[in-house]
């Protein structure tokens, strides 16, 4: 396998520009006899089945939700960021351009960045046009903050809810190319194969999930836009259905999979309340503006309610470790900071897996009012689901798995080593490095499908020449096959144990061995445990009910086997890089104030695998990144 | 001519007619109870005012035509939509806990139903005066006052002299109002004509207009009760 | 607490549903609603029978997903709250809860306690967008729009399109979730374009799915999740009658 990026000659900034030019194109004419297959309906694969309908091309969108509407992308709170300087305070393409290379601890592909960059003013330009309601000024004018990593505001929002309002603005830009008969929509129905036919990505085998039947679609290409494996770690922020099936599947007939132990832990969620636990809720970075994180000083003080602990006893830790960002240090290391107080036996709350996010002196500062107008839906909902009145007493936060930086391998133009398959979203590796800044997912996700895949995807057609594919092609058949027998052989099992309690098991593994901080040692022994675990798995899953019908056990139990196969792959990773950077912490590589440690000589590079079969260790294949604009620094936010 | 079949066919369109009928009839209503609340001033208004009503066919007629339609097309849309909103709930809830809804807004048809019913009589009883429904063994068509005018007093003092036609007055009046209460809000909803800011108004307007016209319209009743033991004499002259 | 559930049971849209009682045993306050299912779920699981089908992904009362009448109310009625927030606190020990699916003619059954929501997805189609491709739209802050009507665009769009408020309605009508999008659309400068054939193809392909018609009995709004107010439909009634007058 050889990696070749195709990242185009010339300076960094005419990069796009040159290459757009360079691309060859397909004849309006000529665009409807292509056949393109987009997996996925959230901002990425929405935008993208939006866009290329639009274009001419025939498309074919599938989703494993009721409906495209309920993506998880609908979940953003928080914003995207865009370079327009509207508020006039210095920003620029370069600037953000560079705060993400930067945020990404300088593990990331500076074109790709460069580029996400460039299109972000376009996406907010298209979102406005699309009725998108971002939040205003008395003028008229679009209003902008600030948010984590960034020294500008740059961050359009829509209330707490920019991630659903660009999401429905994507949808309704589907759904208008459905009603015209340009996408056709396969709702409830969920990607289990991807089919190549001389090498080619050419179609993919789906289940319907209400029928339980197994078809085929044919396709010229395929495209991927089925979202992160936060949920590999069973507990994380993402949505119950979130899974890494598609790109697993995909992984497993050629297309390697990229830096997968980049994984980001996000510092402000609801803790985890007990074993029942099915997800965890999280709360907007915003809180921390006005909210000071803290933990007693003392063990002795932490099973005691907040109230009586005095003001001297407690450790305001994010100001006293950072004073210069305080309590707005970037995720990963307000994370770890909160990690390390819990480790340290000064957690509060059921288990002591939590810290205090006061806003006690906030509400004496600004009044209660104030508060209320800022967060008030943010404390609504923390009292929704723990039961207590944050304007009385602080709440209790924990960092929980966010997003996976890591993903299927790409090139410049979002191919993966499949030809004819691309790779867009939060599912492939290419913009965020070793970490994502906040408000930068939605950018990119929506960058991918509506500005950079339209483009690229017609270089393909018109360059690879492949015949038109069938369903009724052998490798269709064989597909299919396997997927019949996989099925089978999962209800056939009968034995004691659910799958949620395998996916339950599995998590808590590799939350404990793989999750904020990391060691070898640790690593070793995950890698150890993850095959036994798999094997248990074949031996003694219980998957209840038949396949010909709705089944959520049976659904959920094929999403559990390729979760446990990927974890190993995720730590595999994990232990080859060693080296701490972004959300990749390796407790043995850290500076002695306890801060990660890059290792630039031995890992500016991009890790991707190449599958090799069942039972074969992964083959490792190197991209180096080349920095030609940016000069390499150690990340210091304090 | 879209139009037309916009309005008579969408669901849509037919609340329209629903809303812009009531409306018309709240009007009507109110001023049916401006000219029976002369009853109160005596009989010499009172019979001045049917005689005037009865003397110039070419008002009342169109009044009366142009109520039947409007009747009649509120009748139609509103059996019509509930036909169409029972059919969107084939199978109903084991358990049912309606929320926010008022009692008046989830038994409009009920309410309506029995109004209709109420007209029918009311129409009988005192316009078309069908000697066998007013329960007083009197014919109310050959009743006349001095001047030889119909005597719309006496035939209401009798009418109402019977507590059971009374009461049942009363109770029809009551389910108008009921019907009214939510009727009169709604309109301005199907109409589009509500907005957060009068919404309050409008609601609360209804229920306390709707109060009114119930005090309004059971007063005529309840005075024609009382009077009545006094009415021996004048009646018979 | 220990916990009795009468659960809507229905293999697929051909067959008749019943209901099953099942015994929900230490039910902790701590759960959403949602985990007590998937413990009950376990246990049914682990007795080689069939668990209860219901859908939710995000659990966090954004994707739409989770719909559940809970003793009668959609979403359990609790303010601003979808079935995934509501937590066990809000329950007795020994209580009976009844839980049903969505019930309307637009919504059929898919399973259990699974409804077919895509009539919705097709009101969608019908009109729910501003009609502009990717690319060529003109600088974002070319288009100002007042504070005000952003802020009331936004309060209407935020709408999760679960169904609530046609579960909630006597009626069963949709006239909530349909004037939620055009309101949002049709307040934008962008939507205004066309905001007479959005009212009127919305509307029709809402009457075609079988949904009832208003009559403003305000269930709706009371269940609603995200709390939209019953003013967008007066907006929708205004938007659709300007639109019919025009002869459109």
């Amino acid at each position: 396998m050889i990696l070749d990026s195709k990242i185009p000659s010339g300076p960094l900034a005419q990069k796009w520009e040159n290459h757009k030019f360079d691309l060859k194109l397909v004849n309006p004419a000529n665009k409807r006899k292509f056949d393109v297959l987009v997996v996925g309906s959230g901002l990425a694969g929405a935008s993208a089945a939006a866009s290329l309908a639009e274009l001419g091309y025939k498309v074919k969108c599938f989703c494993f939700q009721d409906s495209p509407r309920r993506a998880h992308s609908i979940a953003a709170q928080g914003g995207i960021n865009a370079a327009k300087n509207y508020p006039n305070d210095g920003d620029s393409v370069h600037r953000l351009f560079y705060d993400t290379i930067k945020g990404g601890d300088f593990r990331a592909r500076e074109a790709n960045v460069h580029r996400l960059a460039q299109v972000s003013v376009n996406i907010i330009d298209q979102c406005v046009a699309q009725g998108v309601p971002f939040a205003r000024e008395y003028g008229g004018l679009l209003d902008n903050r600030s948010f984590g990593g960034a020294q500008v505001s740059r961050t359009f929002y829509a209330r707490g809810q920019t991630g659903q309002q660009l999401l429905l603005g994507a949808y309704q830009a589907l759904s208008r190319q459905i009603g015209l008969g340009n996408v056709q929509m396969f709702a409830r129905t969920e990607m289990l194969d991807v089919v190549l036919i001389d090498g080619h990505a050419k179609g993919i085998v789906v289940r319907d999930l209400t029928t339980g039947e197994i078809s085929s679609h044919a396709g010229d290409a395929v495209v991927l836009a089925s979202g992160g494996y936060g949920n590999v770690f069973f507990l994380s922020t993402n949505a119950k259905g979130c899974n890494v099936t598609a790109t697993w599947r995909a992984y497993k007939k050629g297309a390697a999979f990229a830096n997968p132990c980049y994984t980001q832990i996000h510092p402000t969620c609801i803790p985890v309340s007990g074993d029942h636990q099915s997800k965890l809720t999280l709360m907007s970075e915003s809180l921390r503006n006005d909210g000071r994180v803290w933990v007693p000083k003392r063990k002795e003080d932490a099973g005691k309610p907040a109230a009586s602990i005095a003001e001297g006893d407690r450790d305001y830790f994010l100001e006293r470790k950072y004073p210069s960002f305080g309590n707005l240090a970037p995720r990963d290391i307000s994370s770890r900071a909160a990690k390390e107080a819990c480790d340290a036996g000064l957690g509060v709350g059921p288990g002591g897996l939590g810290v205090y996010l006061d806003f006690a002196e906030s509400i004496k500062r600004l009044g209660e009012d104030k508060i209320r107008g800022r967060y008030g839906n943010l404390f609504d909902m923390y009292e929704r689901i723990t039961g207590d009145n944050a304007y009385q007493q602080p709440m209790r936060i924990f960092p929980a798995v966010h997003y996976t930086m890591g993903g299927t391998w790409v090139d410049y133009n979002l191919m993966s080593t499949i030809p004819g398959m691309f790779v867009i979203g939060e599912a492939n590796f290419s913009d965020h490095g070793a970490n994502r800044l906040g408000a930068s997912a939605l950018m990119q996700g929506l960058a991918d499908g509506y500005f950079v895949l339209p483009y690229t995807i017609g270089n393909y057609f018109a360059t690879s020449k492949q015949a038109k594919p069938v369903t009724s092609h052998s490798e269709f058949k064989k597909a299919e096959e396997g997927i019949r027998v996989l099925t089978t052989k999962l209800l056939a099992i009968k034995g004691k144990k659910t799958p949620l309690a395998f996916h339950r098991e599995l998590g808590r593994l590799v939350w404990d061995k793989c999750g904020m901080a990391r060691d070898a040692s640790g690593l070793k022994e995950a890698l150890k445990r993850i095959p036994e675990l798999r094997e248990e798995f074949w031996a003694t899953v219980n998957v209840s009910g038949e396949s010909g019908g709705l089944n959520q056990s049976l659904e959920y139990a094929g999403r559990v086997a390729d979760f446990i196969e990927f974890a190993e792959l995720l730590c595999t990773d994990a232990l080859n890089r060693n080296e701490s950077c972004g959300g990749h912490f390796r407790t043995e590589y850290q500076t002695p104030d306890g801060e990660a440690q890059r290792n630039d000589e031995d890992y500016s590079h991009v890790a991707a695998w190449e599958y090799k079969g069942p039972n074969q260790a992964p083959e490792l294949h190197k991209e180096a990144l080349v920095y030609e604009e940016v000069h390499m620094s150690t990340r210091s936010y304090k | 001519m879209k139009v037309i079949t916009n309005i008579f066919g969408s669901s849509l369109g037919k609340k329209y007619l629903m809303a812009s009928t009531g409306g018309l009839m709240v009007l009507f209503v109110l001023g049916h109870l401006a000219g029976n609340l002369q009853i109160f001033l005596g009989r010499e208004e009172i019979n001045r005012y049917g005689h005037f009503l009865q003397t110039n066919l070419e008002i009342i007629w169109p009044a009366r035509i142009l109520l039947l339609t409007v009747l009649g097309l509120h009748v139609w849309s509103a059996i019509k939509l509930s036909a169409e909103n029972k059919a969107a709930r084939p199978v109903a809830y084991a358990k049912w806990n309606p929320t926010a809804a008022s009692y008046a807004s989830r038994t409009m048809l009920m309410s309506g139903l029995i109004v209709f019913a109420f007209i029918a009589y009311h129409l009988m009883h005192y316009t078309f005066m069908v000697k066998g429904v007013n329960l007083t063994g009197t014919d109310f068509a050959v009743l006349t006052d001095p001047e030889g005018r119909h005597d719309i007093y006496t035939m209401m003092i009798k009418g109402f002299s019977n507590p059971a036609v009374s009461l049942f007055y009363i109770v029809a009046i009551g389910l108008l109002c009921l019907h009214l209460s939510h009727g009169m809000s709604a309109m301005f909803q199907s109409l589009g004509w509500k907005s957060p800011a009068y919404r309050p108004v409008l609601d609360r307007g209804a229920k306390i207009v709707a109060s009114l016209i119930f005090l309004g319209y059971a007063s005529i009743p309840v005075k024609c009760y009382l009077l009545a033991p006094g009415l021996t004499g004048a009646c018979c002259k | 607490m220990n916990l009795t559930l009468k659960v809507w049971r229905q293999t697929n849209s051909k067959t008749p549903g019943h209901f099953e009682t099942y015994q929900a045993k230490e039910v902790l306050k701590d759960m959403s609603f949602l985990e007590m299912l998937d413990v009950v779920n376990e246990e049914i699981i682990g007795q080689r029978r069939e668990p209860i089908a219901f859908d939710s992904d995000c659990r966090e009362g954004i994707c739409g997903s989770c719909s559940l009448v809970i003793n009668g109310i959609p979403h359990g009625g609790h303010k601003a709250t979808a079935a995934c927030q509501l937590h066990m606190r809000h329950f007795q020990d020994g209580q009976t809860i009844t839980i049903e699916p969505w019930r309307a003619q637009a919504f059929p059954p898919v399973k259990d306690l699974i409804v077919d929501r895509s009539a919705f997805d097709r009101i969608i189609q019908a009109g729910g967008f501003v009609s502009v491709n990717t690319g060529g739209t003109p600088d974002a802050n070319a288009i100002p729009v007042p504070k005000e009507i952003s802020d009331l665009a936004m309060d209407a769009a935020q709408c999760i399109g679960c169904g609530a408020c046609v579960a909630a309605c006597k009626n069963a009508s949709a006239m909530l979730f349909v004037a939620a999008k055009v309101s949002h659309l049709n307040l934008l400068p962008q939507g205004a374009a066309e905001k007479d054939r959005r009212a009127l193809n919305m509307v029709t392909q809402m009457d075609a799915e079988g949904f009832g018609a208003c009559t403003v009995t305000g269930s709706c709004e009371a269940v609603c999740p995200k709390e939209i107010s019953l003013s967008f439909i007066s907006k929708l009634n205004r938007d659709y009658g300007v639109a019919i007058l025009k002869g459109k």
